[in-house]
């Protein structure tokens, strides 16, 4: 399991999460997935945080934006292959939070940690499981590969 | 009419990303697609036969729980997206 990202969308994730320090920022990565679950980030899509109400530390993505993104990539040939966020002041490791809120399966959760609005660290996390036994969910390091 | 299918329910569709589906309500559309596919049917409601609360069904831009849910009426050329939602956070 990897996750292969062109180096302007590498770049772009992380100067997302500066830009918006010390809220966390949130986007959709698009590109393809092979046979054996390697995702190939073309891009990087940005996406405003919904969460007005806490915004320091919590995300969400508005679904009619995803519906519009998912339309948008098809018609070019992508997918949705994942998504990024940021951690402001925190760790680049996923929460509880991030996993109970998690239910794209198969697809990477990449996540920066900004310290003093500067991008410190980025991880990937590939959710595993069956998206109907939603308990049962879980992610797994997933190496990043800049290209 | 289409309905998109998002990348982690496309293990369950033949890997389609689109689907077609003769329905006049989203409950048809649904009920269509869930016969076409068994293998959707639990990915998609929970036990009490109730759409899951992160599944999201949009027709064309509008979501259906601000719509009429599984009374939506559907033309031919609407097109039906299914999305889980993407949240979290630290």
């Amino acid at each position: 399991m990897a996750l292969k990202i062109g180096r302007l969308a590498w770049e772009e994730i992380r100067r997302h999460g500066e830009e918006t320090y010390p809220h966390e920022c949130c986007g959709v990565l698009l590109g393809e997935i092979d046979g054996e679950g390697t995702k190939a980030v073309q891009t990087a899509v940005r996406c405003s945080n919904q969460r007005s109400d806490s915004p320091h530390n919590r995300y969400g993505i508005d679904p009619r934006e995803l519906v519009r993104i998912q339309r948008e990539a098809r018609e070019r040939g992508h997918d949705i292959v994942g998504f990024y966020h940021s951690h402001p002041d925190h760790p680049a490791r996923w929460s509880q939070t991030d996993l109970a809120e998690a239910h794209w399966t198969g697809c990477s959760y990449v996540i920066t940690s900004v310290t003093n609005g500067s991008a410190i660290e980025t991880n990937s996390f590939n959710l595993g499981g069956n998206p109907a036994e939603d308990e049962n969910k879980y992610f797994e390091d997933e190496e990043i590969r800049v290209e | 009419m289409k309905v998109s299918i998002p990348t982690p329910l496309r293990q369950y569709t033949g890997k389609q990303a689109s689907v077609e589906v003769f329905a006049r309500t989203v409950g048809e559309m649904l009920s269509d697609l869930t016969t076409q596919f068994p293998d959707l049917r639990k990915h998609l409601f929970s036990d009490d036969g109730k759409l899951r609360r992160f599944v999201n069904v949009y027709v064309n831009d509008e979501d259906i729980r601000y719509l009429e849910n599984g009374n939506t009426p559907l033309k031919e050329s609407d097109t039906v997206s299914i999305v889980p939602s993407v949240a979290g956070g630290s």
